[in-house]
Order: structure tokens, then C-alpha cells, then sequence
């Protein structure tokens, strides 16, 4: 059922953002500390645990993917309710402040990326998915 | 035409839905047959969404961009924080709990220089501009860390209300060049794989410059940012007013 999707996807989010705002209390924090985090946590072990006992359905499967392929058009809207005018009306404190942080933030990443040696991108990881996938599918062919 | 506002109003979530769809059908069009696809079509469609922000602020004067129109108030829904935290949770049903976990560590580190790094770049801006005080410089550097750790921050510390607007205004304007700048820089910085991914949601923190900015760029690679990203402004809100001001009052010796 593509409810059910929906609903493991709201219940991990609700508990995320309940656990979230406990730990922003513990912490004597004024937010919600890493709410999305926890509920994508709790998703990602949620549907561990189904493929595990078989139960990962297709409709519940629809359920959650009809969200996450819904996130660009999402961001879409929020860049159009984004304060843009106060933004470029602040001067250029803030945008030398605002500019300089990602500046200095994409130059980390870049290093970051560096020091810590090679890995597979996304297209190496898909690539070898797509073969690995493929390789049973020959050996159970027609060889015999 | 009264008829048809009513109907678009009376329907704001639905007219949101065919609004943003007409916007990313203009956008791929301008993709393909503008910048030959150089460009991704979401990209386009972020600075589309930014730009019509822009007009929306000036012709009604809010502070929500086109959402403050009568007619595109469903906007603001769709694109608010539960959506928009709805369907980051989504996207976690792509993560391959291998990739995330080889990067758990490196996503912390990055978490922890993505919140000083522009912490004392924000401090030293401020400083440069004539600010002394150390709630001025403090609430200010918070906002270049991202624009709820600002004002969080000087509410918490007493920062005065044109500091907090400012410092709103750095994170605000922070997360937009996120948003744009991505797709640009991402074959230079190595952006095209999970770690990375992490690394850069961990030092970019804005959650809606960090979405914005990799789904503009390649769309799998969202729910590895947006994982780190989400612990960036709580983890700001914890050390901005506590131990990243006591340290600003420590040097300039207050």
C-alpha cells in the first residue's frame, strides 16, 4: 500500500523532529538539533530492517519515492518565498561576510576532497551497481 | 478574472503544484535550448524561484517572496520547513549506509570547521566594518555560520535588533550563493561523490543552500548533504553563543 510508505515516512520524521527538539532542550539549545538527521537515520534503519524480513513492498516503496523525486520541485518553491530583497539590501558587509564563508567553505571542501584520497563517484558506483546487478543474470543464462 | 483569483487562492497548494511545474517546464526549456545543457534545469529553475522572490518582496513589500501574493500563498506551504523537511527525509531511502558510513568521521570533522571557519571569517568582516562590542561581532559572525544560528545567537547574547537583521541577512545571502554557486564549482572541488557530499553538507550547513546547491548539481548526491547539513545549525546554536562568544570576549578583552 502506498499509504504505508507515507506513513513510515511521517512517523520517522515526527520522531525525529520530537527527538531533535529533546536534544536541543538536553543541551539547553533554542532548535532543533539534527531533527532531519535522526528521522533520516530512523528511515534508513527502518527500511534496513523491512528488506531484511521481506517486507519492503512496492507500494511502500512508491509511498516514499513519490517524496524524495517531490524534493527539487520543493526547493523550487522555497527559493521563491526565500527574503531576497533583504538579502541584497543588507550592503557589503553581507556580502563580503556571506561570500567569504562559501568561498572559504567550497576551498575546504575542495581539500578535504584532496587529503583524503580517491574514492568511486556516483556515476563509478552506479556503473559498477548496474554490473554486478548484470553478472547473475549471465551466469544463469544459457551458459549450461 | 475576480472568479479565477478566487479559484487559484481557494486551491493555494494545488496552484503551488501547477505554478512550480510551469516553472521547471520554462527552466528545462531554457536548459536545453539556451545553455545546450551546460546548465542543469533545476539550477535554472533555483535562480528563477530567487529572482521571482526578489520581485515578490518588492511588489508587496513582505518578507516571503512570492508566497506574499494572495494567489501564490500555497508556495510558502509548499516550500516551508515541513515539506521541505519531509521530503529531505525521503531522500534518505537512496543512502547506501556503506558510502555514509565510511564518511561518518569526515562529516564530523567538516561539521566542526564549517561551523568556526566561518565563524572567525564572519567576526573578522564585522571587525573590519567598525564593530567592537563582542555581541555585535559574535551575532554577526553567527550569521555567517547560517541565518537561524544568527539571530538565535543574538537574541541569546542581547545583540541589538539592526545586528540580528544583519546577521540574518549574511546567512540569508549565504545560503542563495550556495544555492547558485554549486553547480559552478562542483568539478573543481570534487563534488561527485558521496563523501564529498557530506564533506560539503557538513561545511556548508545551510540546509536550504546545501539542498538547493547539490540538487542543482546532481540530484543523488542530496541526501549525503542534507544527512550532515541537518546537525550544522543546531550544532551553531550550541557553540555560537556559548563558547565561540566567551572566546570573542577573551581576545578583544572585554
Amino acid at each position: 500500500m502506498t499509504i504505508s510508505g507515507v506513513a513510515l515516512l511521517a512517523i520517522c520524521t515526527l520522531l525525529g523532529s520530537l527527538l531533535g527538539d529533546l536534544l536541543g532542550v538536553a543541551l539547553g539549545v533554542k532548535a532543533n538539533v539534527g531533527g532531519v538527521g535522526i528521522a533520516m537515520m530512523f528511515l534508513i534503519a527502518a527500511r534496513l530492517w523491512l528488506v531484511r524480513h521481506g517486507l519492503l513492498s512496492r507500494g511502500l516503496n512508491t509511498g516514499v519515492e513519490f517524496w524524495g523525486s517531490f524534493y527539487i520541485p520543493i526547493v523550487v518553491a522555497m527559493a521563491a518565498q526565500q527574503n531576497v530583497v533583504a538579502a541584497a539590501k543588507g550592503g557589503p558587509i553581507v556580502v563580503i561576510a556571506g561570500a567569504g564563508a562559501v568561498a572559504v567553505c567550497f576551498a575546504m571542501v575542495a581539500l578535504i576532497g584532496r587529503f583524503s584520497g580517491p574514492v568511486e563517484t556516483m556515476d563509478e558506483i552506479e556503473a559498477r551497481e548496474a554490473l554486478e546487478a548484470s553478472v547473475p543474470h549471465f551466469k544463469s543464462g544459457r551458459v549450461g | 478574472m475576480t472568479m479565477i483569483s478566487h479559484i487559484l487562492a481557494a486551491n493555494s497548494l494545488i496552484t503551488a503544484f501547477a505554478a512550480v511545474g510551469i516553472l521547471m517546464w520554462i527552466s528545462g526549456a531554457i536548459s536545453k535550448y539556451l545553455t545546450f545543457g551546460r546548465i542543469h534545469g533545476s539550477a535554472i529553475a533555483i535562480m528563477l524561484g530567487l529572482v521571482l522572490a526578489f520581485f515578490g518582496g518588492i511588489a508587496t513589500g513582505g518578507e516571503k517572496g512570492v508566497a506574499d501574493l494572495p494567489a501564490l500563498t500555497g508556495i510558502g506551504l509548499m516550500g516551508g520547513a515541513m515539506l521541505r523537511d519531509f521530503a529531505i527525509v525521503a531522500t534518505a531511502f537512496e543512502v547506501d549506509v556503506v558510502h555514509a558510513r565510511k564518511a561518518g568521521l569526515i562529516g564530523a570533522v567538516a561539521l566542526g570547521l564549517g561551523t568556526v571557519v566561518p565563524f572567525i571569517l564572519g567576526v573578522l568582516v564585522a571587525a573590519a566594518f567598525g564593530y567592537t562590542d563582542a555581541e555585535s561581532l559574535t551575532t554577526i559572525g553567527a550569521g555567517a555560520v547560517t541565518y537561524i544560528v544568527g539571530p538565535v545567537t543574538g537574541a541569546a547574547i542581547g545583540a541589538s535588533s539592526p545586528v540580528i537583521a544583519l546577521s540574518i541577512a549574511t546567512g540569508v545571502f549565504k545560503a542563495v550563493i550556495v544555492m547558485i554557486g554549486t553547480p559552478f564549482v562542483a568539478k573543481m572541488i570534487g563534488l561527485n561523490n558521496p563523501r564529498s557530499a557530506m564533506v560539503f553538507g557538513g561545511l556548508m550547513g545551510t540546509v536550504s543552500g546545501v539542498s538547493g546547491g547539490l540538487a542543482a548539481t546532481d540530484r543523488r548526491l542530496v541526501p549525503y548533504g542534507a544527512l550532515t547539513a541537518t546537525f550544522h545549525t543546531g550544532l551553531g546554536c550550541l557553540v555560537a553563543p556559548s563558547i565561540l562568544y566567551f572566546a570573542v570576549r577573551a581576545i578583544i578583552g572585554e
